[in-house]
């Protein structure tokens, strides 16, 4: 009954390829928008900040970064976790090189030279294929954590091997460190977020997303059709590394604050991200959010329940966890392999009917 | 000389660690022969198998807290290997059997999944401790090699050695010369197609499991007498990729030639280049050089040449 | 079909050799197509009809031969070069893009055409935006031409088996091809859809002059509408003619009754 298109009509292509051409959509989206501006800094509290909100925007964000290169131009990647340490430290040893330099352009030149990075080890897409470049991802994981890990220069020869983030400020307001209130933290992430994924729907409803979506479903008929498979792989790989290597940038900047390679970044983040697009949806920018929702809040879910309400102790809950996570995986893949972004679009499917039958 | 002698070494050392590897990998190829299915799971079950076996063997174990004793080793590898088999039956209703159409990608990543349930399963029914396997293969350097070339060669080693050559050879006769090996043969190249023929999907797949499933089994015992039963088996399921790799996914000789190429290459790495970049090469190298492969050889040293048609 | 007597020649094939391995998919094959015309290659089965149009495609090279296109002479064609210089073309097995809907696979077809960077894509105002809206008014034609405005939006791997063809053939027009490639649009459709897609590769034709190459086992539709046939039998060519001089040859008319070869 409220959710109808009935009386919509576009007498535009322009209107008609808008990101949310359904008004009730358009309003929805902008309300929670403007609740997350508005109405939650209030009262954002320092759990709330950083067990829940903080990892859910940014792993939203890698989870973003690694739809694009896997869900929308399907080259599979294992080795996410490289390239958010990639960014991270990009933007350790810029702010230490370059105090004075804005943040908000220390965290773009850290996605950039993330892309960069992102672009060599992307190169063997262009031979190779499915798993075969799976493999070659692993290669960037495992070498990239090795070096973070190994070259004293980039965790500027700490005996403990880790990088801890310098309190910065952003146009006067503290951002990073211990001192910085979560407030700050949580807008100006939030604010990051957003732009980044608004400009991600944008590219992916265009020409290229169109392109690399070719190259997913069959790259043979599409490079016949004209389209460059070189271009368009690099392209999203330079793209999907951006995004994560921001992502990497943040989650050690404002949301962990220090961080040792092996473990913030290691292979486990890579398989982390990649279940977040699985149970999000692959090719969605909505199930990138929805995916970061659910492995943010499920565990802490679930550690709640085993451990503070059936007095679990706290390492068997950490194996139920794991063997929880094994079965929604398995779970979403057989009920629905797109994700959470399709369970959503079909639960609006009926929404429209609402409140008929059928 | 005493130069020569090294290097021999190391190259043994790293030959006996391929064999490992290869082991491992061979399990994998067996799936992906008979379901293209990339089973990501199969480090996890060679972990699995172990801790099964230790726990028909020793007294803190589950078997000697229902049944009040032990099983002697000719027993207790049965026994684990019919718990592999239940396994690949309970993963062929529950996992494979809803996913059989689907892209490659979403079997490989259910594969994941599954090798988190079987990790927490194993964690909380086995306990994440390291334990000790033992089940009489003999310990210590070989005296005969120490006599004969003056080369130190675990028995281990060779016993693994020895036990994949044999596995190899029954695996081999039995892809080429049974009628079950020849329906494996056709289901890996066409699900639909085999189907069509006839063949049971079902039962091939469960066949397909328990195989890999024992051969992780023997894998497992001889990592886990080796160094123990413990969790960072299961990650010997990433090394098992760049073999195949070099091996080719679905060739049962290329995975002993990858393993041992693997296994001899990064131990070399490790000892001559290793300290001049500050060690532990071995996390990537593997990865690196299976990249270089595959640049010049996609399909692998015995892969099937991919021909694309449109 | 037309009575058009250009003597131009868009394309030209000269004793193309192609094998895999010891499989001889073409031998010495050589024929040309004139600007503005419709072409057939027919033949049984496996005569090396499709693996021809990759040939000129640039999805194989072949080992021996020459491709001649607008002039230039290659010894291969390179797909990229192929689908700039105004080929396009449609598969036998359907290659579309299964995750996108019909609009979307369309204007994949318009990928050569367009050009806005990335930065202007992440924006999307101004020159993204006015490019993107173009090129969806001349898909929208296309849409039009082809009758298929219901299914605009419909994820093409829902779409019935003979919509699927039409819209494969509406994302090959929208490249504005000069020559149109069809491999067996036709196969597996019923009287009234072949009908429709004989209707609309003439009106392409006619109305836009757009060089057809067409692969049809259908004979009745091959007479109707074809200028000039090729017929190719186990990779060799056996005749080149106008469709009623080739219906009239007996090499012919024993490689469809199956004659057995030496």
């Amino acid at each position: 009954m409220f959710y109808r298109e009935n009386g919509q009509f576009k007498s535009s292509y322009r209107a008609d390829q808008a990101i949310f051409p359904i008004a009730q959509d358009r309003w929805f989206v902008i309300a929670v928008v403007l609740t997350a501006f508005l109405a939650v800094p209030p009262f954002i509290d320092q759990y709330w900040a950083n067990a829940v909100i903080l990892p859910f925007l940014v792993y939203a964000l890698a989870g973003l970064g690694l739809n694009i290169l896997t869900g929308y131009c399907g080259q599979v990647s294992l080795g996410t976790g490289g390239f958010m340490a990639v960014g991270a430290y990009a933007s350790f040893k810029l702010v230490g090189l370059f105090p004075e330099l804005n943040f908000l352009i220390v965290l773009l030149l850290s996605g950039f030279i993330t892309a960069g990075v992102g672009m060599i080890f992307g190169l063997p897409s262009l031979r190779i294929k499915g798993f075969y470049l799976a493999v070659a991802t692993l290669a960037a994981q495992f070498f990239l954590v090795w070096m973070f890990n190994k070259v004293g220069w980039f965790y500027d020869y700490s005996p403990t091997g880790m990088i801890t983030v310098r309190p910065i400020e952003f146009f006067g307001v503290l951002v990073t460190g211990p001192e910085a209130g979560s407030a700050a933290k949580y807008l100006f992430t939030l604010s990051i977020v957003i732009v980044m994924a608004l400009a991600a729907k944008n590219i992916v409803r265009g020409r290229i997303g169109r392109a690399w979506m070719a190259i997913r479903d069959m790259d043979i008929a599409a490079e016949l059709i004209g389209i460059r498979p070189l271009m368009a792989k690099l392209t999203a790989f330079a793209v999907s590394s951006f995004y994560i290597g921001v992502a990497g940038a943040l989650y050690f900047s404002i949301y962990l604050g220090a961080v040792e390679p092996v473990e913030a970044f290691d292979i486990n983040r890579s398989f982390y991200v990649l279940f977040i697009i699985i149970i999000g949806g692959l090719g969605s920018v909505l199930g990138s959010f929805l995916g970061a929702a659910f492995i943010v809040l499920v565990p802490i879910l679930l550690k709640n329940v085993m451990v503070g309400g059936m007095g679990m102790a706290s390492g068997t809950a950490g194996h139920v966890e794991i063997l929880l996570m094994g079965v929604l995986i398995i779970f979403f893949l057989i009920v629905e392999p797109h994700g959470l972004a399709r369970l959503w679009q079909i639960a609006k499917e009926k929404l429209r009917l609402w409140p008929f039958p059928h | 000389m005493a130069f020569d002698l090294f290097l021999l070494e190391v190259v043994i050392s790293g030959l006996m660690t391929g064999v490992m590897y290869a082991l491992v990998a061979l399990g994998f190829v067996l799936i992906f022969k008979a379901s293209g299915i990339f089973n990501f799971a199969q480090g996890v079950l060679a972990l699995f198998a172990a801790l099964a076996l230790y726990d028909f063997l020793s007294e803190d174990g589950w078997f000697f807290s229902l049944f009040g004793f032990t099983l002697p080793v000719w027993l207790a590898i049965p026994a684990t290997a019919a718990i592999m088999i239940f396994l690949a039956w309970i993963i062929e209703r529950s996992v494979l059997r809803f996913l059989v159409k689907q892209d490659q990608i979403i079997l490989f990543m259910a594969t994941i999944g599954l090798a988190f349930v079987l990790e927490g399963l194993g964690d909380l029914l086995f306990g994440s401790d390291v334990k000790p396997l033992n089940i009489g293969i003999p310990q210590g350097a070989s005296d005969w090699a120490l006599d004969t070339f003056n080369l130190y060669i675990e028995k281990l080693e060779i016993v693994a050695a020895a036990t994949a050559a044999v596995l190899v050879i029954i695996l081999a006769i039995f892809f080429q010369k049974t009628r079950i090996g020849r329906a494996l043969r056709a289901v890996a190249d066409d699900h639909q197609a085999a189907l069509s023929v006839g063949v049971s999907l079902d039962k091939i797949w469960v066949i397909v499991w328990s195989v890999s499933g024992i051969v992780a089994l023997v894998a497992g015992i001889m990592w886990g007498s080796k160094s123990g039963v413990q969790f960072s088996l299961s990650l010997i399921a990433l090394k098992a990729l760049p073999v195949l790799i070099l091996g080719g996914f679905t060739s049962v000789p290329g995975a002993i030639v990858g393993g041992l190429i693997i296994g001899v290459g990064e131990k070399v790495a490790e000892v001559y280049l290793g300290p001049y970049v500050g060690g532990a090469l071995e996390n990537w190298f593997a990865y690196m050089l299976a990249l270089a492969f595959l640049l010049f050889r996609p399909q692998g040293l015995f892969g099937e040449r991919i021909i694309e048609r449109v | 079909m037309n009575d058009r007597t250009q003597d131009q020649i868009l394309l030209e094939v000269d004793a193309i050799s192609l094998s895999f391995g010891g499989v001889h998919a073409l031998t010495d094959v050589s024929f040309d197509i004139r600007k503005g015309e419709v072409r057939s290659i027919i033949g049984p089965n496996g005569a090396g009809k499709s693996s021809m149009l990759n040939v000129i495609n640039g999805f194989y090279h072949p080992q021996q031969g020459t491709i001649t296109y607008q002039g230039q002479k290659r010894s291969q064609m390179k797909p990229h070069e192929a689908a700039r210089g105004g080929i396009a073309r449609t598969f036998q097995n359907i290659a579309l893009f299964r995750g996108m809907s019909t609009l979307d696979n369309i204007m994949t077809g318009r990928n050569t055409q367009m050009s806005k960077g990335l930065f202007w894509q992440a924006l999307r105002i101004g020159p993204a935006l006015r490019e993107e809206i173009e090129n969806r008014e001349f898909v929208e034609h296309v849409i039009d031409f082809l009758e298929i405005q219901a299914i605009r939006k419909t994820p093409v791997g829902k779409l019935p088996y003979g919509l699927q063809k039409r819209v494969e053939l509406g994302r090959a027009l929208a490249a504005e091809p000069t020559l149109l490639l069809l491999d067996e649009p036709m196969a597996g459709m019923n009287l009234e859809e072949k009908e429709d897609m004989s209707r609309f590769i003439l009106e392409t034709n006619e109305e836009f002059g757009t060089t057809i190459a067409l692969i049809e086992h259908d004979m009745s539709v091959v007479m109707d509408i074809s200028d000039r046939v090729v017929v190719l039998d186990y990779g060799r060519k056996i005749a080149d003619g106008t469709p009623e001089e080739v219906r009239a040859n007996q090499s012919v008319i024993d490689a469809y009754l199956g004659v057995s070869h030496d």
